[in-house]
């Protein structure tokens, strides 16, 4: 293998099929094949026992078993103490086996996809399956096929040399992406010969970043050509809008990025799993403190023997230990008596019950989001009780608590304002879809009736229907990134579309470009939009029938329409009545119906009407990023279509119903420290370079220039104007960009190609390089304009926060918007209240951040201090900037900030970096020591999702990125509500009470064998038989604890949702044993020492009542044994069913079923076993017993004395009358 | 977990193609509106309060009382004496025996304990002897016996189970039975006179039959090949217990209570649960209906006393006794009953004196009743 020493490797052209294995030059590299399972046939046994020992608790059992192998110790006979923990690693090795036999499958089902390899014997492509390709051979992919290794694109059916790729099973996005053939390598016949191909390619070593490729190919004549990731087509992408793509194959099978990719789950460790460690770690001293006193009593009681006694039995040669060795000795013959009171089946249990709870929280209808049709998934398997603990919530703002669907809003052109007055009209809401067609049939002409200043109702009504419509049509296509019609919903100015007609005309009479055009230009221009057909594959099925009708009615409205205005007759294709779900025709073709009308037609018709319906009508964009989604449909809205993009041209219509084709020569594209793009077209009129930038406005604003020296004047009143636009969209919450231009000229942009070039082919430092040559072009820049965008808030927002904030927890808004527009979403979401108290923090210095954070500090410490505020609890809110922020977490500061931050209601910070973040919820989760949430949609949020406690991503429009890294998905913000308060409370109140009383259950059994050896000599006897033993613990008293930790439900849901507040009883308990039944009033006890407690009480109970009975009769050892062994399982299990809340069919037949297995099978092997499982021969015991009374008189008397303590929790005194049922009552009541 | 995600998407990547479009199943994976599901299954939620508590305990208290006084009376009713022969006074009658003891001494000794019944004992009488301090449930020893070999098995009768350990050889030949707890069989001879008050004694009939568990006799243990009238012979080869005095054969002349089946040895072998225990040694038929089966009187129990229990403090007892459906005496659950049933009526009485002074307080709780 050529692996450099400078991390690259070296692949040299060749096609291997058809070589002989040992002449393969790449012979070296590893094959396409996969293997993602873990064990093989062979060692399976070995290797999985391997695995499972890495569980300390599984060691300890094994040790125990091996022990008990040592005679001198035993307890039990060896091979039957073996038995639980060979059932424990026998499920978990057959679980282990089933997955892995799985991951066979799906490995061998992969690797056997059939594929296009290069045959160098056939001079052809031949069919291969997806192992058979190797390190440099090439492979063509079809359209809609998977790419099956890495491939460097070389040759597509595109003439222009793209190919489109879709990355849903890499990242789950599902817009198209780009990529291009590596150029410089002069493949571009239209049939790709391969073996023309002779260059040697040098790419880096295999790493999993998934964004980032390089690597140059060395043609024979030395000169090296380099790529990047855009001309790399990943293995497991999906070709799309291409015909067919040739590529090499530089990585294959486990070295491609995807498969580097694939970590396996995160393992996160819930923080009731940690605590539970806690309690193993007291019941092992537990057991070790009951071993000592068994060795040493042992040893008191056999020197207190005068001389050997007819039952001590001496060692097969007649030698007897003296007292002191046989103590030793008995400490250890105890710990296996013992051992089941460090549970052994805990764990498995556990899991178990949080599968069970993943089970309800996913098929939770509630949570489930019929827009995307998903479910809440559960990432992270193990962290569901986290839920129920949360203390604070940091989340996103875009796409989090608002939709992420943009719509523009207004738009600020050289200083002037077209704030789109129509456009708020259609945010009323509006529900029934009726109205669609009360109002559609009327007369069109009433419809663009001569109203200059207000819309008429009918009119808004009007709008309103088809936006109800359109909306219903966006669900429906939802599958495709951005294309929904909503964004579409732009109702242009009509002051900004007079002043379009007239800079046109005047444009077009001389040639100089006015600004408005040029704002729309770089509306249309200035962005990765990728321009797709709707009648394209990837389009969904059409709109109900419904629709579809009444769009063809529509159409025809706007068609009649048309011609009304411009007099013609027109015609209209079939296809855009048929087929399509684009409903913008008639509504913008509605819109120009004021004074204006036949002017604006003038700028319409070409476009809407007189063209063929499959170039406009069906156009669909796909955008990385809603925003552009949203304004270049806001500019089609205004007649400047994007009609198609290529790798290097863009292609706009005009409103004149001119196309204006665009040489594109590069695109800086967006990065977040430079926080803007650019695009460098060459202008086909003028022929000049223009550089179109648009970006954030603090990030545009200070690399504004003076181009031309007389208009600086006027430039920077623009400048000042627009910021002041902009700063009021801010305070509408709305999202603001800033368009600039810039002329380059031609010697400038030689020069600067020169280096552009140089930094595209470097291999170090590649990015650097690149990012520097944009920054160089964009100075001087001219301000075009800026743009509002609005992002509306999700629905059930504000409910959500105040209910989550009404349980107990912070919320915190995270956002790289500016403070402005925050504060505003703060105020919309119902974040911040109008009598809060709001401290800003806005600083750019250390020391006056640190005198604001002590003012503040002090003021709030004295305002909450001071007695005369005991009643008006005013709240306290703090927005603070990133800059400021930055400050505030540094070292000296932090403990400051967070004491502050503490005491605040609510925290906004605004213009945070993503790494920003995750540092902020990682101070705060290390300094107050709080369960922390974050949850975000972006992968922006992507660090604060992963150093969060818990992280949650929304499946929105931003990609899939935050899904992949979150423990939990949800499609919508609200579904935290229920997600939190329901099922969070359930799962941890139902995981807690069921650990607690699985210690219990184990104390309350072991002890029973406990004090048995205070009259057995301390010898280590079990008066139970051992296999009645272990089926107690494995089979009779197994499955209503976990049937407990997944179905019981303390509170109903309706009540968790309707009262926030009994979430608190989650919080703030530093452990389980500090679990605190708050709805029983004030006993705050821990409940894990209650229970222990009680188990001591019980076991007390259930060992001295039976005793007393039998004192002095004639029982013998294992009858003595069988009311105890009865009398345990009906006390742990009615204690049980005191714990239960909510009992249901299932709870009953387990609870029976449970109580009738016992029985059954203990007497089945008493019934059978003559003189197996010596010396407890169990041989009609259980028979006998049952036929005498004294047996069932002492189980009852014993079960109640046992469970009698329990009544006090049924019905606690009077002045703690259970708050819950008040709660209750009161909660029906209202 | 990722990987298999990938595939699977990887696996339906072809039908993706076809366009995300199967409109008919655009609402796949909504989830299943069924009661289970959403976890609305009617459940019944015991709101434990005063309604629902308090007739609780009253209940129980009205039950268990009743209950207790019928178990306290039978108790009392049934009638048993016991007597300590184990001579550890100096004026006790075997004190002279309980001295000079070793296990395997020729000549046995006997003693006389004369005692007096006050009352006339009706119905069958069973007769115990007990013992103290006893650890017949010490762990090694419970273990040290060969089941298999009690059961009649050839093989385990010629090499006994290592269980039996150092009890399974003798002088090379095995032990039958094998094992401490055979080895350590109680052998005193009790034997029981009525001293008739005109001066004769006449010995009471005692059983030795049927003082075993059924399923002991007929299943558990079995001699050596079957039920052969030549018991004698099935033992040949082995060895007697090291302490016993005469081999497991010879342990009776009746033949069906004979070897492992003897019925003595299978008490015996049926280890006490506690270290003071009582095993049944004979059964007094009622003769007739007419005369009682012990009537009032004195009565002398003669011990051939074998039996050594000084070197552990432990004391031998002779106990007669009637027994009831419920067993021997033992007032104790009767009392227990009792004293749990008043607990909880009081608990009763006071909970409702409590509930009804703060009715006005926590009417709530009425209200979710």
């Amino acid at each position: 293998m050529t692996w450099e020493s400078e991390g690259v490797e070296k692949c040299k052209g060749e096609t291997t099929v058809g070589l002989e294995k040992g002449k393969q030059p790449n012979r070296y590299f590893p094959g396409n094949a996969i293997k993602t399972t873990k064990y093989t046939l062979l060692l399976f046994i070995p290797m999985n026992l391997f695995e499972q020992f890495h569980r300390l608790a599984n060691i300890y059992f094994v040790g125990l078993a091996i022990l008990n192998f040592v005679p001198v110790v035993n307890a039990f006979q060896p091979e039957v103490a073996l038995i639980p923990i060979c059932v424990i690693l026998c499920l978990t090795a057959l679980k282990d086996a089933w997955e892995d036999f799985r991951r066979y499958q799906s490995d061998r089902k992969l690797n056997n996809t059939p594929c296009l390899i290069y045959s160098r014997k056939e001079k052809q492509f031949v069919e291969r399956r997806w192992k058979d390709v190797r390190v440099g051979d090439f492979v063509r992919v079809v359209c809609n096929e998977i790419v099956p290794a890495d491939l460097l694109l070389l040759h597509t059916s595109d003439p222009s040399g793209v190919c489109h790729i879709e990355t849903s099973n890499l990242d789950g996005e599902t817009n198209l992406k780009l990529r291009r053939t590596m150029s410089g390598l002069c493949i571009s016949h239209p049939v790709f010969e391969p073996e023309s191909f002779n260059s040697v390619v040098v790419c880096e070593k295999p790493n999993n970043n998934l964004n980032h490729f390089k690597c140059y190919a060395e043609k024979p004549d030395k000169e090296k050509v380099g790529a990047g990731i855009e001309s790399l087509l990943l293995r497991g992408c999906t070709v799309r809008n291409t015909d067919h793509a040739v590529g090499f194959v530089v990585y294959a099978g486990h070295e491609t990025k995807s498969m580097l990719n694939n970590n396996g789950p995160r393992y996160k460790r819930s923080k009731l799993e940690r605590k539970l460690n806690i309690n193993v770690f007291f019941c092992v001293i537990l057991l070790f403190t009951m071993c000592l006193i068994g060795a040493l009593g042992h040893f008191l009681w056999l020197q207190a023997l005068p001389v050997v006694p007819p039952f001590l039995v001496p060692d097969s040669n007649g030698h007897l230990d003296s007292p002191s060795l046989s103590g030793f000795y008995m400490f250890f013959t105890m710990i296996i008596l013992l051992q089941v009171l460090i549970p052994i089946s805990l764990y498995v249990s556990i899991e178990l019950v949080k599968i069970g709870q993943i089970f309800f929280i996913t098929n939770d209808i509630d949570l489930y989001d019929e827009d995307t049709d998903s479910r809440v998934q559960c990432k992270a398997l193990n962290i569901t009780e986290d839920l129920g603990q949360i203390e604070y919530i940091f989340s996103d703002k875009t796409g989090t608590l608002t939709e992420n669907k943009m719509v523009f809003r207004r738009c600020s052109i050289m200083g002037t304002e077209y704030p789109h007055k129509e456009n708020a009209v259609l945010e009323e809401p509006e529900s029934e879809e009726d109205i669609i067609f009360d109002h559609v049939p009327q007369p069109p002409n009433t419809r663009w009736s001569l109203d200059t200043e207000d819309t008429n109702p009918e009119d808004t009504q009007h709008h309103h229907g088809s936006w109800r419509k359109s909306k219903v049509a966006g669900t429906a296509q939802s599958n495709v990134a951005f294309s929904s019609p909503l964004e579409t919903e732009v109702i242009p100015d009509r002051k900004l579309l007079q002043q379009i007609s007239r800079a046109e005309s005047s444009s077009s009479s001389s040639q100089k470009i006015d600004p408005y055009l040029d704002f729309f230009l770089a509306l249309a221009i200035c962005n990765t939009v990728v321009v797709s057909m709707a009648t394209a594959q990837r389009q969904r099925v059409s709109a109900p029938r419904l629709l579809l009708i009444l769009k063809v009615f529509l159409n025809c409205l706007a068609l009649s329409f048309c011609s009304f205005i411009s007099g013609q007759n027109r015609t209209i294709s079939e296809d855009s009545v048929t087929e399509g779900d684009d409903f913008n025709p008639p509504v913008k073709t509605e819109e120009p119906g004021d004074i204006n009308g036949l002017q604006t037609c003038s700028l319409y018709a070409p476009s809407q009407c007189n063209m063929p319906a499959t170039t406009s009508d069906n156009l669909s964009y796909e955008a990385e990023s809603p925003d552009e989604a949203a304004l270049v449909y806001a500019a089609k809205a205004y007649g400047f279509t994007l009609l198609a993009r290529t790798h290097d041209s863009v292609t706009v219509r005009l409103p004149s119903g001119e196309d204006l084709v665009f040489e594109v020569l590069d695109t800086l594209t967006f990065d977040p420290i430079r926080k803007r793009m650019s695009i460098l077209v060459r202008h086909p009129i003028t022929k000049k370079f223009v550089l179109y930038t648009k970006g954030a406005d603090y990030a545009i604003m200070e690399l504004l220039g003076t181009p031309y020296a007389g208009m600086c004047r006027h430039q920077k009143n623009i400048a000042a104007d627009t910021q002041h636009h902009l700063d009021c969209y801010a305070k509408e919450g709305l999202r603001t960009l800033c368009f600039t231009k810039k002329i380059v000229s031609d010697k400038m942009y030689e020069s600067w190609l020169v280096n552009r070039r140089r930094a595209l082919a470097a291999i170090d430092n590649r990015e650097e390089l690149v990012m520097d040559t944009a920054v160089q072009l964009e100075t001087n820049l001219s301000l075009l304009g800026a743009t509002g965008i609005e992002d509306r808030l999700q629905e059930s927002v504000p409910d959500t926060i105040v209910a989550l904030r009404e349980a107990g927890i912070q919320v915190w808004v995270l956002t790289g918007d500016k403070p402005e527009t925050a504060v505003n979403i703060g105020y919309a979401c119902r974040l911040l209240e109008d009598e809060d108290l709001v401290i800003n923090m806005s600083t750019v210095f250390q020391l006056t951040c640190t005198s604001i954070l002590d003012c503040t500090l002090e003021e709030v410490r004295r305002y909450s201090e001071d007695p005369r505020n005991v009643d008006t609890t005013q709240d306290i809110s703090l927005v603070i900037d990133g800059r400021t922020l930055t400050m505030a977490l540094s070292s000296d500061l932090q403990d400051r900030f967070v004491d502050l931050a503490k005491r605040c209601r609510s925290v906004l910070c605004c213009r945070v970096t993503p790494l920003q973040k995750s540092r902020v919820v990682k101070v705060v989760r290390e300094k107050l020591k709080v369960m922390t949430l974050a949850v975000g949609d972006g992968a922006n949020d992507v660090n604060m999702i992963q150093a969060a406690d818990i992280g949650i991503g929304i499946s929105g429009q931003e990609g899939m990125q935050a899904v992949m890294a979150s423990d939990f998905a949800i499609s919508r913000f609200r579904h935290l509500k229920k997600l939190l308060l329901v099922h969070g409370h359930w799962c941890y109140t139902r995981l807690a009470n069921m650990i607690i009383y699985f210690f219990y259950k184990n104390v309350a059994y072991v002890n029973l064998l406990f004090w048995y050896q205070f009259f057995c000599g301390f010898s280590g006897t079990a008066m139970i038989d051992y296999w009645l033993m272990i089926f107690f613990n494995l089979f009779f008293t197994s499955v209503p604890p976990i049937m407990f930790g997944i179905m019981d439900n303390d509170v109903s849901a309706e009540m968790l949702l309707g009262v926030p507040e009994l979430y608190r009883m989650g919080q703030g308990c530093n452990s389980i044993s500090c679990y605190i039944f708050t709805h029983l009033g004030l006993f705050w006890f821990s409940t894990f020492w209650v229970s222990m407690l009680d188990a001591f009480y019980q076991s007390l109970v259930c060992f001295f009542i039976p005793y007393l009975a039998y004192q002095d009769s004639d029982i013998d050892v294992f009858t003595f044994g069988t009311p105890l062994n009865t009398i345990s399982l009906f006390t742990i299990l009615l204690h049980l069913s005191i714990e239960i809340k909510a009992w249901t069919v299932i709870h009953w037949v387990i609870i029976l079923g449970s109580v009738v297995l016992y029985f059954i099978v203990t007497l089945a092997y008493s019934g059978l076993c003559i003189t197996c499982n010596p010396p407890s021969n169990p041989y009609w015991i259980l028979q006998s017993q049952m036929a005498d009374p004294m047996f069932y008189l002492i189980c009852i008397l014993t079960t109640v004395v046992a469970l009698l303590p329990r009544y006090h929790k049924c019905y606690p005194p009077c002045p703690f009358n259970v708050p819950l049922s008040v709660l209750q009552s009161s909660f029906f009541m209202n | 977990m990722m990987a298999s995600s990938y595939n699977a998407k990887d696996e339906d990547g072809h039908i993706t193609v076809s366009g995300p479009g199967g409109g008919g199943t655009l609402r796949g994976k909504k989830p299943e509106n069924t009661a289970f599901k959403q976890q609305r299954l009617p459940a019944w939620q015991p709101i434990l309060t005063a309604g629902t508590v308090l007739p609780a305990f009253f209940i129980i208290g009205l039950i268990f009382i009743p209950i207790g006084i019928g178990l306290y009376v039978t108790s009392n009713n049934i009638k048993e004496f016991e007597i300590d022969y184990t001579g550890v006074d100096m004026s006790s009658p075997c004190f002279n025996c309980s001295q000079n003891f070793s296990w395997n001494s020729t000549r046995p000794c006997t003693c006389t304990v004369p005692f007096y019944l006050e009352q006339p004992y009706e119905s069958n009488v069973f007769m115990y002897y007990g013992l103290s301090n006893f650890y017949q449930n010490h762990r090694r020893y419970v273990k040290s016996r060969d089941d298999s070999q009690l059961n009649g098995n050839v093989d385990s009768l010629k090499e006994p189970s290592k269980e039996c350990e150092p009890y399974a050889k003798h002088d090379g030949k095995p032990i039958a039975p094998c094992g401490a707890i055979a080895n350590s069989m109680f052998n005193d001879t009790l034997e029981l006179f009525y001293n008739d008050p005109n001066g004769t004694r006449v010995q009471i009939p005692l059983t030795n039959t049927g003082i075993a568990w059924w399923t002991d006799k007929h299943v558990k243990f079995r001699n050596p090949g079957g039920d052969s009238s030549n018991i004698t012979a099935s033992f040949q080869g082995t060895s007697k217990p090291v302490n016993w005095r005469k081999p497991v054969y010879e342990l009776d002349t009746a033949a069906d209570n004979n070897g492992f089946i003897n019925e003595d040895f299978i008490v015996w072998m049926r280890t006490a649960a506690l270290p003071t225990f009582r095993k049944l040694y004979r059964i007094i038929n009622k003769t007739s209906s007419m005369v009682p089966t012990l009537p009032r009187g004195n009565y002398t129990l003669e011990v051939v006393y074998n039996y050594p229990v000084r070197s552990f403090e432990g004391r031998k007892r002779m106990i007669l006794s009637t027994i009831s459906w419920m067993g021997g005496k033992n007032p104790f659950l009767g009392i227990a009953y009792i004293t749990v049933g008043s607990v909880c009526f009081f608990l009763g009485v006071v909970l409702l004196i409590i509930h009804h002074k703060c009715g006005n307080r926590s009417n709530s709780a009425d209200i979710s009743n």
